[in-house]
């Protein structure tokens, strides 16, 4: 009798016992400027990916990047995939579906705040608390802010995971190549100063590593 | 190295000097040393020993009441065998036996019906017929005394003749066909009286037969009772036996129970919720397991309550009542059971094709996937083995029941074994230490063989001298 009731309270401990979160939080940024807009396409593959590599319980946000991003209005598509199987395959082709409509009737912006919607993914995640947070930006990260705009602001990026994707080389960046290369740089030790990891992928046939 | 080198100016002779020193103090210590040595090798040797002695004790202990516990499986083994043939034998008794006074009166009645029959069917020779000696008498007639007439008479006299001729020859075909239907009349009893005895045959040779193997198990069970080495034999290696082979059924079984857990823990997580954890495992994979362990319980219950394995003497004991209760409720609890995996099933097929119409559609792949006219085969064939599997499960209490019996003496066995290694090793560590021990002993006299050679000689001289003193005196 006494060894039962040790068992019993070891599996009820073991039950009760606050784990860590596993689950991922994914929040990617659309970048809509300018001619930007056109590789719109390879990003609703990178999120259809993305989709079918979450599981029950993982949040997944996408928000477009546009002149001040730093607003919930940004956010195009987003859900927290229940519990149960039938329903996670549902939330994910209504999800799908949303990206598709947003896609085929999307409008260029005038600026680019890749920075406010940094701070959105990043607010994003720590309110869903998940135990993996990964922000994906899909854009040339060649932020144009409008006047007026205030990004020069410090934030906390500890445990998160930011991924540059597809960042396609402008004009310039062909005649001068370190404007490309210094782009990168620069956002590789803001986002390491703040805590975060950073990481570049251009190749997006090899996406087995995005999560 | 160097200071022993240099207690002298020549290297040589002070080596020399370090081991005449070595040599002498080996010497004098020699006595104690060899006494330490022996008494080491002794107290290793008889520790040893003792211990050897102690795991022989419990080896042949173990032994014995390894013996003792196959003796009263057997015996309990062979008094549910004959007690089964009694039951046999009874039944055959009871069913075809215990009504032999109707039996007797139905073979009488069908004899006494043939008698009858058969006198009825007697063949009555016919009456020989009265016109015989009118024919003689005609023939006696003299031609000469009435020779017209006699013609005219003759001629009467055949056609009465060829008439009662016909007559009689009717008659008899009539009787004939008379006895012939009497006789048909008899074959059907003839059959049943040949079927009658043909079966009681059967029944007794039946009988002959089991009470040839009740005479065969009760000589075993008597051999058990005596506890002869033989039996003690049989029954090892019968136990063995069924050890491997319940071993394997069971492997069957439980590559069964886990198809069984594949086709209900993804679907449970529809019920459970995908991603809850009770101590580091799915709780839908706790529950799929949960309900395959119910199931195999639930067919321990109803093999005990149908008295086919006896694992549990109180479902055993329960009365007959009660039992045939239990049977119906552990079948009904089975049932359903059974129904919730093919439902289960059902729907594992079911997110499967969601799941893969999903992942095409993310992939952007518009082709369909697997849909058609051939899909509710699989489908069926889920739902059909989520329903049997659990019935089939059941019958794993038989081999588990035997697997328990005879583990208890395999287990036996193996320690045994295990035990009679170790006192072996023992026994011969022990003896190793104790030659070790003369080894260690004639070691230690190899570097002191000048001094020992000159005791030798002194002791042989005073020896030599002693000896002639005493022939002198």
């Amino acid at each position: 009798m006494k060894i039962l009731s040790t068992f019993v309270a070891c599996i009820v401990v073991l039950g009760c016992t606050a784990a860590t979160p596993t689950n991922n939080g994914v929040y990617m940024l659309l970048d809509t400027s300018g001619t930007y807009r056109q590789e719109l396409q390879k990003a609703q593959q990178i999120i259809r990916y993305t989709l079918s590599h979450l599981d029950a319980k993982d949040s997944f946000a996408v928000a477009r990047i546009d002149t001040g991003s730093f607003s919930e209005k940004d956010i195009v598509a987003k859900t927290t995939f229940d519990d149960r199987p039938s329903t996670v395959n549902r939330q994910k082709r209504l999800f799908a579906e949303q990206i598709g409509d947003f896609v085929d009737g999307v409008q260029s912006s005038p600026y680019t705040d890749i920075t406010g919607g940094l701070l959105q993914a990043v607010e994003f995640l720590n309110e869903k608390g998940t135990g993996n947070k990964t922000i994906l930006i899909f854009s040339d990260l060649k932020e144009d802010l409008k006047d007026g705009y205030i990004r020069d602001i410090s934030f906390d990026l500890d445990g998160f995971s930011i991924i540059a994707l597809n960042v396609t080389k402008l004009r310039t960046d062909n005649v001068d190549p370190r404007e490309y290369l210094t782009r990168l740089d620069n956002w590789q030790s803001r986002v390491e100063k703040f805590g975060g990891q950073w990481r570049v992928i251009n190749d997006l046939d090899g996406l087995e590593g995005l999560l | 190295m160097e200071f022993l080198l240099s207690i002298t100016p020549w290297p040589v002779i002070s080596a020399l000097l370090w081991i005449v020193l070595a040599v002498t103090t080996l010497y004098f210590a020699r006595s104690s040393a060899h006494k330490a040595i022996r008494a080491s090798a002794a107290t290793l040797h008889q520790s040893l020993k003792f211990a050897s002695r102690a795991v022989s004790r419990a080896e042949s202990g173990l032994r014995e009441r390894n013996r003792a516990v196959l003796l009263a499986a057997g015996r309990e083994s062979k008094e549910r065998i004959v007690e089964r043939e009694f039951d046999r034998v009874n039944e055959t008794v009871r069913k075809d036996l215990a009504n032999y006074s109707a039996l007797h009166r139905a073979l009488s009645e069908s004899i006494k019906r043939i008698e009858e029959d058969h006198q009825q069917a007697v063949d009555v020779p016919p009456d020989p017929p009265g016109w015989v000696k009118a024919v003689e008498a005609v023939a006696n007639i003299d031609a000469r005394e009435g020779r017209v007439r006699v013609g005219a008479v003759l001629s009467d006299i055949h056609k009465s003749l060829v008439k009662a001729h016909q007559e009689a020859m009717t008659m008899y075909r009539e009787a004939s066909a008379k006895r012939h239907a009497l006789l048909r009349k008899m074959r059907p009893e003839w059959r049943n009286l040949q079927q009658t005895l043909g079966r009681i045959g059967k029944n007794v040779d039946s009988l002959l037969s089991r009470s040839v193997t009740i005479d065969r198990h009760m000589q075993e069970y008597e051999d058990i009772v005596k506890g002869e080495d033989r039996a003690v034999s049989i029954l090892s290696s019968s136990s063995l036996v069924y050890f491997f082979v319940s071993m394997l059924v069971l492997c069957v079984a439980i590559g069964g129970a886990t198809i069984n857990f594949s086709l209900i823990a993804r679907p449970m997580a529809e019920m459970v919720g995908g991603t809850n954890l009770i101590g580091g495992f799915r709780t839908a994979d706790i529950a799929a397991l949960v309900i395959i362990l119910v199931e195999i319980s639930m067919g321990l219950f109803l093999m005990e309550s149908l008295r086919i394995t006896r694992l549990f003497p109180v479902i055993g004991a329960l009365p007959d009542k009660t039992r045939v209760r239990m049977v119906w409720i552990t079948f009904s609890i089975l049932f359903l059971l059974a129904s919730v995996e093919a439902g289960l099933a059902y729907m594992r097929e079911v997110l499967l094709h969601d799941e893969l119409a999903t992942s095409a559609l993310l992939r952007g792949d518009d082709s369909q996937t697997l849909t058609g006219q051939y899909l509710w085969i699989t489908t069926a064939a889920q739902m059909g083995m989520g329903f049997i599997l659990p019935f089939a499960l059941t019958f794993v209490a038989i081999p588990l029941e035997t697997f328990v019996h005879s583990l208890r003496t395999v287990v036996g066995l193996a320690v045994i074994g295990l035990l009679r290694f170790i006192s072996l090793s023992l026994r011969v560590a022990g003896n190793a230490f104790r030659y070790l021990g003369l080894l260690a002993e004639n070691l230690y006299d190899l570097p002191l063989f000048i001094p020992l050679w000159l005791e030798e000689r002194n002791s042989d001289g005073s020896a030599g001298k002693s000896s002639l003193r005493e022939l002198a005196s």
